[in-house]
């Protein structure tokens, strides 16, 4: 369940609502759950709504625990 | 397309294009059905077997001994009826024109039928008439006949058309979807996906945007360099349309008893259409194309197809995506990017946005 | 596809392969339930389970909403779209749904029911003002990612003064879902499932945070680890949950953390609340009632709830009673050991709700692994005779 994807935000728009960008697929959605959303944030999309804003430090730190785990195989 | 002329001296009003709508007298066969053929149809399809009037065109045809024909139908409905890469005029010449060319054909001539809704304005069926033209022109084949109806308000979506084409095989070409054998190769000639993605990006409802636009085109061209270049050990080609490639590879597979391994990693995908997918929780494997085709070709004449199809415009992103295997229960499988195996399977009912 | 394609890296998947193989002990079992559909579509459309060693055993869930709704609310969501004066727009998801007597949405459009199929409570917003004269009734269905969306539209209507839009409320919990498969020894109600651990939910717990998880390790002694829905999450999760096991630990972790906060979205939690309160009980398709497993509208909001706005026959529906789906999403059996599966039930034609979604266990086998049975078939059979 609960298909949502990353997009980046390009512009905010009036009304709570945002243009999101995902490799150059552009759409119309609402960030009315997130608040303080940024140009330039990656939020999570589920049926035209921001869920929530990517960690991008956290992010970092996943891929290199990752990394870790697929080292010494 | 069959029309009459007005008296002589009687200077009757021209269609107004630019503002007027098809009405029901444009379909009841008197004045004003012929005077939608000439100035409409007549103009945009221009060749001397329309120009003649008839209702029927009437040709020679010069076969070689040995020489088959074929003979294609297709109906073509869609919404919109004008999407970034085509329309429905253009469409409707590439798909039987296509249709014929996977057989193995040349493609000689088509036949063109539309129903049309009251209502519809002039100036768009004028400009799928010149799109049907130029497409028509483009690929060297000509609309000879057709037919016009025009139904009430509500009983059709703007404009349908039907078109039926015909083409020559040459001697010595036998191509069938039962023909595929374990050991051949399965060839794509581009990028998957690109149709249904330009056309789901046009319509209001899914709000979102892309560049994408349809890959329609005619492929008479790609196919008659793979024929030379495959002779015999091409078994035979398949446009992946609706269902995408994941139907055309099982109806393959289910017609020449035999299973189908693929790569995902060697199946083109573009990055606005892959990206668009994720959004819309769609396998690019299940959408639609206009203008690519599936060929299975026999293992030692596969590099040989695949340089041919990479010298047409059309085929210039060819790959082998697969393997033709004895399997009896006819499964499509593919190594996954991750060394993993998956089944690929018909879509189950109509492709629909999915949020889970 | 930024925080997304560096989760899809198949050479990193076969390393972290190489260390779940290297790390899990060869004499023990490793039962773990992905509770999500999404999870369950990521293994299968990854082929994840061909990297994992034999003895490491995903199980699929019921964290399909498509799924574990019941044949009797698609009955009465097509009797909703029976009314002459209903618009009923939902999720795509939903359309073929098969619901009693063969009949669906899809077909209840056929028949001439204004069904519309929308990607965003935003797009029956729109129809609803757009077509004043139409009452515009919300199909809702999800679990709690989707009702915050569901729960915004409604607050939108209010603010704009739109009379002729509702809502039919579906929306289900997934603790409650969790808390049913851990007691089903205590209640009998559900087979009793044997399970090392839990790969909790992505974009549920983006919504609810993880905290709601912590009972199931205190109360039950349970392994969860809240896991991203792209491939190498699940894989990093599956290290996580060998290592809990290994370690004798049984904790709620967090490998989402770049998504998932231990409280969760507070705004989105409050705005639910506000608007929705618990069921006494809801039916799951294949589970049967669970007690406080799902929402419905609060008395303040009640001119928003189709379900007070419209009379709706009740309907009688049950499950195929031949229909292993109780038996699949519990763990205790494997989709092709169900003897509906592949013969009369199929994604065409759906009989459980396991079949019904792409997400749903069998479909998911159907579509993705169906391949995989006949070795598993021989491989059963050879060891019988041994």
């Amino acid at each position: 369940m609960c298909l949502a994807i990353p997009a980046l935000v390009h512009e905010l728009l009036p009304d709570g609502m945002a243009k999101v960008g995902l490799d150059g697929v552009l759409k119309e959605i609402s960030t009315a759950l997130v608040p303080n959303v940024a140009v330039g944030d990656y939020v999570v999309v589920h049926v035209g709504y921001a869920l929530t804003r990517i960690d991008a430090a956290e992010a970092e730190r996943t891929l290199a625990l990752l990394a870790e785990a697929g080292a010494h195989a | 397309m069959s029309g009459e002329h007005g008296e002589p001296r009687l200077r009757r009003r021209r269609l107004d294009v630019a503002g007027g709508r098809v009405d029901m007298s444009h379909g009841a066969g008197g004045r004003a059905s012929a005077q939608l053929i000439d100035e409409i149809f007549r103009d945009a399809f221009s060749n001397e077997w329309l120009a003649q009037g008839n209702d029927q065109a009437a040709f020679r045809v010069d076969l070689p001994p040995g020489a088959r024909m074929v003979m294609a139908t297709d109906a073509h409905v869609i919404t919109p009826l004008f999407f970034p890469g085509g329309d429905i005029g253009a469409l409707s010449v590439h798909g039987t024109i296509n249709d014929v060319a996977v057989g193995g054909a040349v493609p000689l001539h088509l036949a063109a039928t539309f129903v049309i809704e009251e209502g519809f304005p002039l100036a768009d069926l004028k400009r799928i008439a010149e799109s049907m033209g130029r497409a028509a022109r483009e690929a060297g084949v000509a609309i000879v006949t057709g037919d016009t109806k025009v139904v009430e308000r509500g009983k059709a979506d703007g404009v349908f058309i039907t078109t039926t084409g015909i083409g020559i095989v040459p001697p010595g070409i036998e191509l069938g979807g039962d023909r595929a054998k374990p050991g051949d190769v399965v060839l794509l000639s581009g990028s998957i996906g690109d149709h249904g993605v330009a056309i789901m990006a046009s319509r209001e409802n899914l709000g979102f945007e892309t560049a994408v636009v349809s890959d329609s085109a005619a492929l008479h061209r790609l196919t008659a360099a793979m024929v030379a270049a495959g002779g015999t050990g091409l078994r035979l080609m398949r446009d992946p349309t609706r269902g995408g490639l994941a139907a055309t590879l099982n109806e393959i597979a289910h017609q020449s008893k035999v299973g189908i391994r693929i790569r995902e990693d060697d199946v083109p995908v573009a990055p606005q259409v892959a990206a668009a997918c994720e959004l819309l929780g769609l396998d690019p494997l299940n959408v639609a194309n206009e203008g690519k085709l599936v060929a299975v070709v026999a293992a030692e004449r596969a590099e040989a197809v695949l340089a041919a199809m990479r010298a047409d415009p059309n085929g210039i992103r060819a790959v082998a995506i697969g393997e033709v295997i004895e399997d009896d229960r006819f499964f499509v499988q593919m190594t996954t990017a991750f060394g993993g195996g998956r089944i690929v399977d018909w879509l189950a009912g109509e492709q629909l946005p999915r949020i889970c | 596809m930024k925080h997304v394609d560096e989760y899809r890296n198949g050479a990193l998947a076969r390393s972290i392969a190489a260390t779940i193989a290297r790390e899990a002990d060869p004499a023990r079992l490793y039962r773990f339930m992905e509770f999500c559909g999404g999870h369950t579509h990521a293994i299968s459309r990854y082929g994840l389970e061909d990297l994992l060693p034999e003895n490491v055993r995903l199980i699929h869930g019921p964290g399909c909403p498509v799924c574990v709704l019941p044949v009797g609310r698609i009955d009465e969501a097509i009797g909703l779209a029976r009314h002459p004066k209903v618009t009923l727009c939902t999720y795509a998801d939903l359309m073929r749904v098969p619901a009693s007597g063969g009949s669906s949405l899809i077909r209840a459009k056929a028949e001439g029911c204004d069904v519309r199929m929308v990607y965003s409570t935003l797009d029956a917003l729109r129809i609803a003002e757009a077509e004043p004269d139409r009452e515009v009734v919300f199909l809702a269905i999800g679990f709690e990612t989707t009702t915050p969306p569901t729960a915004l539209a409604i607050r939108a209507a209010e603010a704009r003064g739109l009379a002729n839009f509702s809502v039919f409320s579906n929306h289900v919990l997934t603790p409650s879902a969790i808390r049913a498969i851990l007691e089903a020894p205590k209640t009998g109600r559900l087979p009793p499932v044997a399970l090392e651990g839990f790969i909790g939910p992505a974009h549920v717990s983006v919504v609810i945070g993880w905290k709601p998880y912590e009972v199931f390790a205190t109360e039950f002694g349970q392994r969860i680890v809240v896991s991203g829905f792209e491939p190498l999450d699940v894989m990093q999760s599956v290290l996580m949950l060998v290592r809990q096991v290994n370690e004798g630990r049984t904790e709620v972790e967090n490998q989402y953390v770049r998504a998932v906060v231990p409280e969760g979205n507070r705004a989105a939690i409050e705005l639910v609340d506000e608007i929705f309160e618990l069921r006494d009980a809801f039916e799951w398709r294949g589970l049967g009632s669970i007690p406080h497993s799902a929402l419905k509208l609060r008395e303040k909001y009640a001119r928003f709830d189709a379900e007070r706005r419209f009379t709706i026959p009740p309907s009688a529906a049950k499950d195929n009673p031949a229909c292993e789906c109780g038996l699949i999403l519990t763990g205790a059996k494997l989709p092709a050991d169900c003897r509906l599966f592949g013969t009369v039930c199929s994604p065409e034609t759906p009989m459980g709700s396991c079949m019904v979604s792409s997400e749903g266990a069998c479909a998911a086998h159907w579509t993705y692994g169906r391949f995989r049975d006949r070795a598993r078939r021989a491989a059963t059979t050879r060891g019988g005779a041994a």
